[in-house]
């Protein structure tokens, strides 16, 4: 492959070279030998994406920082310029602080389950030949089952009157409430989420194991006897840049793309139920119009989420070099 | 080479129950009756309401969901899905044809401006992105339905990385031919991308299929919600009513998934081809 986007040298040139680089136009490496070289030919083409983006990603995005700074009037006569406070005032109420434990909870248990299946899958389908495609068609067209449908689905097996879910749990003497009981609906969102989300860590990791050369297979079958030690020494080393790929999409999903599942679940009600954090700043901001308090939970979590972006990118960047 | 383990097929099959017989069941379910699911549970097996149950979900009106038709939220959905999927190969096949074919004042500054949106989901700035379009008068609109999910710049990213790999001669040979930039885009570039283009329709026809928050907020007016707003309204209905509409659930569940998993099991190797090299 070519070089990435984020080339080291670029990151740390000084900022005046990088200054006179984007006067000039010429880049560190340039990406073509040979370019056009017309005034205004490439912002014709540039222009239809550059006025989404402005319009729909850094105008409201400014207005989220520049929001929470305000404390809003909720029938909308002004706002007030109040600092910091909706910060400090969100990261120092205790709900702010529970739902956070929650989503850091939620995070690491759905991606270790959704990891660790979808690699077992992977790995054992990988070893089936006799009737492999069958399977794996079987185990990536749940891939395409959006959350909101997942959710509903979900519901009706956790339902409190004809779900088998909750028949199953009746058996070992458990009532399960899902909608009710804290950590029976917090059972439910990682079942749901989990089963969402295996098919498509099938997917990369059995790309990642059939991407593995037959001669190093073949090697690795002479060498060593045991399954067990051939996974751990030859398999698991050639996957972990997929695995690490995967664990920041895996901590993302969770983070953002289960939101539909919880409001399916959870349906508005936060009364005593779990809920992540891109959840709270929907329901501080239209159901609660507290706008002030939930722009600056939105650009907390912006914060995080441009930081594990990062990390994508300098790890994306090391695949594409090594890989 | 290795010998057939049943033990390694007992355990893909037990994935594969799992991931499948709750889709399974949703669609058997669909086809029972309402008060039958409520007294014997969900089903595994077919039962005879299922034309009746389609019917009334596709065409009635003034059923769960007030005024709007389940043939209508179809649509909705096909045209949110298509038109996100030709909007985004459009707009960043264009973008991305710029950054790497040409030479131009600001290069670098607009790269970095087009590709931090991939720093920030739409979930975290969705208040102040309503606010928007509000003001844009955008709200109940294909328009305000489309345009803002086509902020982000992963198409663009793509599309580089695959413009990159695309041999310098051919430029060459094309301006020793006297084609300008437009032409060599639309004749020759544009051709040259069609295996990629169709896996990346594929993905973004089901991410557009899928979209579940930004319709909902944009949505007020029945006449332009999706299946995934009509599923959040199926539940609405839900509370108080006496014996809910489980197969009327389920048949709309089965309606919003057929689709794009028709999609992906039809174009599975094109799908993971799209998956996997555009990472996301």
């Amino acid at each position: 492959m070519t070089d990435t986007p984020l080339s080291l040298a670029e990151a740390d040139s000084t900022l005046f070279t990088r200054l006179r680089r984007w006067w000039s136009g010429e880049t560190a490496n340039p990406v073509k030998r040979v370019q056009f070289d017309r005034p205004l030919t490439p912002w014709m083409f540039l222009l239809p994406q550059l006025a989404v983006v402005v319009i729909f990603f850094y105008w409201p995005s400014v207005q989220a920082v520049t929001s929470s700074f305000y404390l809003e009037d909720p029938f909308g006569f002004g706002a007030t310029f109040v600092g910091l406070d909706n910060y400090t005032d969100a990261l120092t109420s205790r709900g702010y602080m529970s739902t956070a434990a929650f989503t850091a909870f939620f995070c690491v248990v759905v991606t270790a389950l959704s990891l660790g299946l979808g690699l077992l899958l992977a790995v054992k389908a990988d070893k089936v030949i006799r009737g492999a495609e069958t399977y794996k068609t079987l185990l990536i067209s749940v891939y395409a089952i959006a959350p909101p449908v997942a959710g509903l689905i979900g519901m009706m097996f956790f339902d409190m009157h004809m779900g088998p879910f909750t028949q199953i749990a009746a058996w070992f003497g458990h009532d399960l409430r899902v909608g009710i009981d804290y950590w029976d609906t917090a059972s439910a969102l990682i079942v749901i989420s989990v089963w969402k989300q295996i098919p498509y860590n099938f997917i990369f990791f059995l790309s990642g194991l059939q991407s593995v050369p037959v001669s190093v297979r073949e090697a690795a079958l002479i060498d060593a006897k045991s399954g067990w030690r051939r996974f751990c020494d030859i398999t698991l080393p050639l996957l972990a840049p997929t695995a690490f790929f995967l664990l920041v999409i895996n901590i993302t999903y969770t983070m953002f793309d289960t939101f539909p599942i919880i409001d399916v679940i959870v349906k508005d009600k936060p009364a005593n139920n779990p809920m992540t954090l891109v959840y709270k700043v929907y329901l501080d901001g239209f159901k609660g119009n507290d706008i002030g308090g939930s722009s600056a939970q939105s650009v907390i979590l912006m914060v995080v989420v441009a930081l594990l972006t990062v990390l994508q990118f300098r790890f994306l960047e090391r695949r594409v070099h090594y890989g | 080479m290795q010998k057939i383990k049943p033990l390694d097929h007992l355990i893909v099959i037990l994935g594969a129950l799992f991931l499948c017989v709750p889709v399974v069941m949703a669609l058997m379910s669909s086809t029972h009756a309402a008060i039958d699911i409520h007294s014997n549970g969900l089903y595994i097996t077919p039962g005879s309401h299922g034309a009746e149950t389609y019917t009334k979900v596709l065409t009635s009106r003034g059923g769960f969901t007030g005024d709007v038709t389940g043939l209508l939220m179809l649509t909705n959905s096909m045209v949110m899905g298509l038109g996100f999927a030709v909007g985004k190969i459009v707009l960043s096949m264009m973008a991305a044809y710029a950054l790497v074919y040409f030479r131009f004042r600001f290069a670098t500054l607009i790269f970095w401006a087009i590709f931090a949106t991939l720093l920030l989901p739409l979930e975290v700035r969705i208040m102040p992105s309503y606010q928007v379009m509000s003001e844009l008068h955008l709200l109940n609109t294909y328009t305000g339905l489309i345009v803002p999910l086509l902020a982000s710049a992963t198409g663009t990213f793509f599309f580089r990385q695959f413009f990159r790999s695309v041999p310098d001669e051919l430029l060459e040979a094309a301006r020793i031919d006297g084609a300008g930039p437009v032409k060599f885009f639309i004749d020759v570039l544009v051709p040259l991308s069609k295996t990629m283009m169709s896996a990346i329709f594929i993905i973004m026809f089901i991410y557009g299929w899928n979209q579940y928050l930004w319709p909902l907020l944009m949505t007020t007016d029945e006449s332009f919600f999706t299946l995934m707003r009509g599923i959040k309204s199926i539940l609405q209905v839900w509370v108080g009513s006496q014996i809910p509409d489980y197969n009327e659930a389920f048949a709309l569940a089965v309606l919003a998934m057929v689709p794009p998993v028709a999609v992906v099991v039809i174009f599975q190797r094109m799908f993971i081809k799209g998956l996997t090299e555009s990472d996301k």
